[in-house]
C-alpha cells in the first residue's frame, strides 16, 4: 500500500500487574483503511485500540500516531488525541449538555473554533448522523442507538484523522444496532480511516479492508473479509467464528 | 420523596388501632401532668367547678378534652390532601412553639426597641462573616479535594493532614487558637479577621471531603471521554467533572452552609459584634435575657429557612438533565 500509515504499532507489549494483556502487537493502519478487530472477551482487542490514543499506556514497543510517538513523558498527548476520534461502548456522552452541546464543545475549547463556527460544524454532523432535530435534548431523552450516533457526531466535531470504534454496538438494543452500523458504513464509504473493534461480522464483512483476529493478547489471524471468513487457517479461529456464526 | 408503590395503602391515622393508641397515650401523658393551674384549665371551669380544688375528676376531664381534641385534629387532618396537610402540620407546630414563648411573658416594646441595632450590627455581621466564609471555604474545598485525589505526595500529605486536623479540632478552640495563637508569631489579627480565617479553614476542611466524594462518583467514561477529545486536566475538571459533581456536592454542602451560619456565633467569644454577642450583651442591663435570644433565635431560624430555599432551587436546577 502506498497510503501514508496513520497508527503504526511495533511489537507493543503491555501488562496488567503479572498479566500479560498485549503480547508483541505489529499493526499498520494506512490512511483511508477500515480495519476490524474481532476475538473473543478479554482477548486485548480494546485495550489496543485504547492504546491508540493513549488512554492505555503500553510498557514496550512503540506506537506511533500520525507521526507522533506515543509514550509516557509525552507533553502533546492532548494534541495526538484531538486528532483521534473515539466512540465508546457506553457512548459516554456528556450528561449535563445538549447534544449540541456535547458536539460543540471539543472544536471550541480544545481548536478554539468561534462559537458560530463550532454551532455550524455540530449542525453538519449531526445532520450526517441524521438526528440534527434532536440537537436540543438533553443525552438521557433520547435512544441507546441516537446517543451513540451523537458520540460518533461528537468524534467527527473534532475532524480527525482516524476514528477508534471500542464495541460501539454492544450496549444497544438489536433494533438499534443497524442504525449505528449505517452511520458508521456512510462514514466508511467517504473514505474515513476506522479502526472497529466489533463482532458485527455483516458490518466486517461488508466494510472491512482488513479482518483482525485477536487471542490471548496476540494477533492470531488477519486477512481480508472473504479470506478471513472464506478460509480461515487457525484452528482457534475457526472456532471462534463457527461460535459467533453458529446463530 | 422515596419512590412510592403503585399500590395505595389504608391511612394510617384512620385505622382504629392507630386512633385508640393515640388518644390512650395522650391521655395518659396529660393525666401525669398537673395542669389544674393553666389557661385551658380556667377554660373547663364550666365542667370541673374550681380547677385546684377539683382532683383526681379535675385531671382526668382536662386530659381527656385535650385528647379529644389531640386525636380529632390528627384524624381530620388525615383527610386533607398532601400539600394541605404539611401547611396545617406546620402551621399547628408553629403555634405550639409561639404557645411556649408566649409563657416567657416577653416584653415586646423592649425587642421593639432593640431589633433595629440587632440586625443593622448583628444580622450585617453575621451575614457578612459567613458569606465570605463560605466562598472560601469553597475555594479551599475544590483546591483540597483535587489536591487529595493527586497521585503528587505533597499535595496529598497536605491536604490530608489540613483536613484532619481542622476537622479534629472543636472550631471554638480553632477560633481562641487563631485569634490569641497568631499573635505570638507576630501577626497581630483583629477578631473579624481571625473569626472568618476559623470559619474557613474548618468548614473547608469538611466540604473538602464532600467535594472529594462528588468527584470520584462521576463515571471513569466521562474522564476517558474527555480525554479522547483532547481536553486536558483544567478543562476536564472545570467543565465536566465539576458540573456534574455538583448535583451530588449541593445537598451536603447547602447543610454545610446553614451549619456554618450559625457556627458564626462562636466568633462571638472573641468579641466580634455578630447576632449572638448582641443578643447575649443587650439585655443584660435590664436583665431582659430572653428577650434578645429568642429575638435572635428567630432571626437565626429565618435566615436558615432563605438558603433551604436557595438550596431546593439550585436542586431544582440540576435536576433538569436527568428528567427524561
Amino acid at each position: 500500500m502506498s497510503a501514508p500509515a496513520i497508527i503504526e504499532a511495533k511489537s507493543v507489549s503491555k501488562w496488567y500487574g503479572q498479566f500479560q494483556a498485549l503480547k508483541n502487537i505489529n499493526l499498520i493502519v494506512h490512511k483511508g483503511e477500515r480495519i476490524v478487530i474481532c476475538g473473543p472477551s478479554g482477548s486485548g482487542k480494546s485495550t489496543l485500540i485504547r492504546c491508540f490514543n493513549r488512554l492505555e499506556a503500553h510498557q514496550e514497543g512503540d506506537i506511533v500516531v500520525n507521526g507522533v510517538a506515543l509514550h509516557g513523558k509525552m507533553t502533546n498527548v492532548a494534541a495526538v488525541r484531538s486528532n483521534v476520534g473515539m466512540v465508546f461502548q457506553h457512548f459516554n456522552l456528556f450528561p449535563h449538555m445538549t447534544v449540541l452541546m456535547n458536539c460543540m464543545a471539543g472544536p471550541m475549547w480544545v481548536k478554539g473554533v468561534s462559537e458560530k463556527q463550532a454551532r455550524k460544524t455540530a449542525l453538519k454532523f449531526l445532520e450526517r448522523v441524521r438526528i440534527p432535530e434532536q440537537a436540543n435534548k438533553f443525552p438521557i431523552q433520547l435512544s441507546g442507538g441516537q446517543q451513540q450516533r451523537v458520540a460518533i457526531a461528537r468524534s467527527l466535531c473534532m475532524e480527525p484523522a482516524v476514528m477508534l470504534f471500542d464495541e460501539p454496538t454492544s450496549a444497544l438494543d438489536p433494533e438499534m444496532v443497524s442504525e449505528v452500523l449505517e452511520t458508521m458504513t456512510g462514514l466508511a464509504r467517504d473514505g474515513m480511516t476506522m479502526v472497529c473493534v466489533t463482532h458485527e461480522m455483516g458490518f466486517a464483512r461488508a466494510v472491512a479492508d482488513r479482518v483482525i483476529f485477536m487471542d490471548a493478547g496476540q494477533i492470531v489471524e488477519e486477512g481480508t473479509p472473504d479470506g478471513f471468513f472464506g478460509h480461515p487457517r487457525h484452528d482457534r479461529t475457526k472456532l471462534f467464528l463457527s461460535q459467533i456464526l453458529k446463530h | 420523596m422515596l419512590y412510592p408503590d403503585t399500590v395505595e395503602a389504608e391511612i394510617l391515622v384512620h385505622k382504629p388501632w392507630f386512633v385508640a393508641t393515640m388518644f390512650g397515650v395522650v391521655l395518659l401523658l396529660f393525666m401525669a401532668f398537673n395542669m389544674s393551674s393553666t389557661s385551658f384549665a380556667e377554660l373547663m371551669r364550666p365542667v370541673i367547678g374550681e380547677p385546684s380544688v377539683s382532683g383526681f375528676y379535675g385531671r382526668f376531664a382536662i386530659a381527656f378534652a385535650i385528647a379529644v381534641i389531640f386525636t380529632l385534629n390528627v384524624v381530620l387532618i388525615g383527610f386533607a390532601p398532601l400539600k394541605f396537610q404539611i401547611g396545617i402540620v406546620w402551621f399547628e407546630l408553629l403555634l405550639l412553639f409561639i404557645a411556649f414563648f408566649e409563657t416567657f411573658h416577653l416584653s415586646l416594646p423592649f425587642i421593639r426597641e432593640k431589633l433595629p441595632f440587632l440586625i443593622s450590627q448583628g444580622v450585617v455581621t453575621t451575614l457578612y462573616v459567613s458569606a465570605i466564609s463560605i466562598v472560601i471555604a469553597s475555594v479551599i474545598a475544590v483546591a483540597g479535594a483535587v489536591a487529595k485525589l493527586s497521585s503528587n505526595g505533597f499535595a496529598y500529605a497536605i491536604a490530608s493532614f489540613y483536613t484532619s486536623f481542622f476537622r479534629g479540632l472543636p472550631l471554638l478552640m480553632q477560633v481562641y487558637l487563631i485569634y490569641l495563637g497568631l499573635p505570638q508569631l507576630g501577626f497581630v489579627i483583629n477578631a473579624v479577621p481571625a473569626g472568618i480565617l476559623a470559619l474557613s479553614l474548618c468548614y473547608g476542611a469538611y466540604m473538602t471531603e464532600i467535594f472529594r466524594s462528588g468527584i470520584q462518583s462521576i463515571d471513569r467514561g466521562q474522564w476517558e471521554a474527555s480525554r479522547s477529545m483532547g481536553f486536558g486536566f483544567t478543562l476536564t475538571m472545570r467543565r465536566i467533572i465539576l458540573p456534574q459533581a455538583l448535583p451530588v456536592i449541593i445537598p451536603p454542602t447547602g447543610n454545610q452552609f446553614i451549619s456554618m451560619l450559625k457556627d458564626s456565633s462562636l466568633v462571638s467569644v472573641i468579641g466580634v459584634w455578630e447576632l449572638m454577642f448582641l443578643a447575649r450583651t443587650l439585655g443584660q442591663k435590664t436583665f431582659q435575657h430572653m428577650e434578645m435570644l429568642i429575638s435572635a433565635a428567630i432571626i437565626y431560624w429565618m435566615l436558615s429557612i432563605c438558603l433551604e430555599l436557595v438550596q431546593s432551587r439550585i436542586e431544582r436546577h440540576y435536576h433538569r438533565s436527568k428528567v427524561r
